[in-house]
């Protein structure tokens, strides 16, 4: 293309310099070979960048920082409030979650069936969770004994707040298959 | 009246040079072939076609009713979306109220059924292809491109499962969805998650996984329906459409649709 528009230029201009010699002129503002490559480097690399950092802000544009979800962590009263050997249902409804007192200590136990995420039922007669969808029984603790349930229900993380109450936290969660429940957030000793 | 002489002065105005290059009825064969290639539409399209190519036995024209099922789905789709509102409070009622009330809300099911209708016949297509062998060189990569078109169309028919916001809905994209948790070293529970980390924070968590950023939080929910609906009336409508066009275009390119042995 540059060739082309020479040989034009040279033919119809005969007394203009051809373009060639345009480099060797010792004018300052002129364009040399080298600076022409240095600015296409500097061209092409801030252009990159740019590019770059707009995939970058791209990518984060989908990771909100605030989340209008359903609250996961909720305070859950005192451990006094719950009786030793009860499965405690006032929390069932709203968030989800059974806590369970023993001699020991509390833990808060998903209601979410492991089978097939139905919610399973607490029979006190029978001291058992059981699922209405297809009969999945597990064990006051959480293990899982009879029906197609394949592993324990999950637990959450229980702590207590500085103030005494029990604050439970939906996002972490243990789970017996993986070793999980010997984590100290797993089970609040009282 | 639109006589002879009237038409061909309307062939002759600028107006209509402007838009018919070439101009006038093609007569010989190559003006007839420039017809095409002058055209962006057209040009997609082989400018002859052999005569086995219409032969029904052998293609089933099941790529070219995928096309045409994608077409109706989208005119469909637009119409929805002047009555359907993404959000948890309005979807389900807005869906209930496009199939009993709205004037002719049999466009509702005309988009569901052609949905089906299109998984369908793209999957027929690719059986079809598959068993002429027509993958086979210099068609393989149109085959790759194939593939890809088979993926989007299953992400579009998952994504609009999704917004009727009924239990089967949302029950389904929560176990679809899950499954992004195992996603290799970009979700939580997958494999290689905990290398991410820097001593005990992991970056790599139930909220800021793969998962997350796609149904735009932790549980399913308001932000979940809004992306599957982003996604499924502008994001991948808009890339299938590239990778159609790359499709048709290479049908042309790698020697016009196969022949029968």
């Amino acid at each position: 293309m540059a060739e082309t528009i020479s040989k034009e230029s040279a033919t119809k201009d005969p007394g203009r310099r051809p373009p060639a010699a345009l480099g060797k002129a010792d004018s300052s503002d002129q364009i040399t070979r080298r600076s022409f490559f240095s600015w296409l480097s500097i061209g092409w690399l801030a252009f990159v960048a740019a590019t770059g950092g707009f995939f970058t802000m791209m990518l984060r544009f989908f990771f909100p920082n605030v989340l209008f979800e359903p609250v996961q962590t909720f305070r859950a009263g005192y451990p006094d409030d719950y009786t030793v050997g009860e499965v405690d249902l006032r929390w069932k409804n709203k968030y989800g979650v059974w806590i369970v007192r023993n001699d020991a200590g509390i833990y808060a136990l998903s209601t979410t069936c492991t089978h097939l995420g139905c919610t399973p039922n607490w029979l006190s007669s029978e001291q058992k969770f059981k699922c209405p969808c297809h009969g999945s029984g597990f064990f006051k603790t959480g293990i899982n004994f009879e029906g197609p349930a394949p592993r324990p229900l999950e637990r959450f993380k229980i702590v207590l707040a500085d103030n005494g109450q029990i604050i439970v936290d939906k996002t972490r969660k243990f789970q017996q298959e993986k070793g999980q429940w010997n984590d100290p957030e797993a089970f609040l000793k009282v | 009246m639109l006589d002879k002489f009237r038409l061909d002065k309307f062939r002759g105005t600028q107006l209509y040079k402007s838009i018919f290059r070439g101009g006038g009825v093609p007569k010989s064969r190559r003006q007839r072939m420039m017809v095409v290639l002058n055209s962006v539409f057209l040009h997609l399209h082989p400018v002859r076609l052999p005569k086995h190519a219409v032969k029904l036995k052998f293609t089933w024209c099941m790529g070219g009713l995928s096309f045409f099922i994608f077409l109706i789905l989208t005119i469909s789709g637009i119409l929805l979306m002047f009555y359907y509102r993404p959000t948890i409070e309005y979807a389900y009622t807005d869906i209930i109220d496009l199939a009993e009330q709205v004037p002719f809300g049999i466009m509702r099911e005309v988009h569901r059924w052609g949905a089906h209708a299109m998984v369908i016949t793209v999957w027929l297509h690719m059986f079809r292809v598959f068993m002429t062998g027509s993958y086979k060189p210099p068609r393989e990569f149109n085959w790759a491109i194939g593939v890809i078109l088979l993926l989007l169309t299953l992400l579009l028919s998952f994504t609009g499962y999704l917004l009727p916001w009924d239990q089967l809905a949302i029950w389904a994209i929560t176990v679809g969805s899950n499954m992004a948790r195992a996603t290799p070293f970009l979700g939580h529970e997958g494999p290689g998650a905990g290398l991410l980390a820097i001593g005990d924070i992991n970056f790599i968590t139930m909220g800021s996984d793969v998962r997350f950023a796609l149904i735009g939080g932790r549980f399913m929910g308001e932000a979940a329906l809004l992306r599957f609906y982003v996604l499924h009336c502008i994001g991948l409508p808009f890339i299938i459409m590239i990778f159609m066009a790359v499709h048709f275009w290479r049908i042309r390119k790698d020697g016009g649709i196969s022949t029968p042995v």
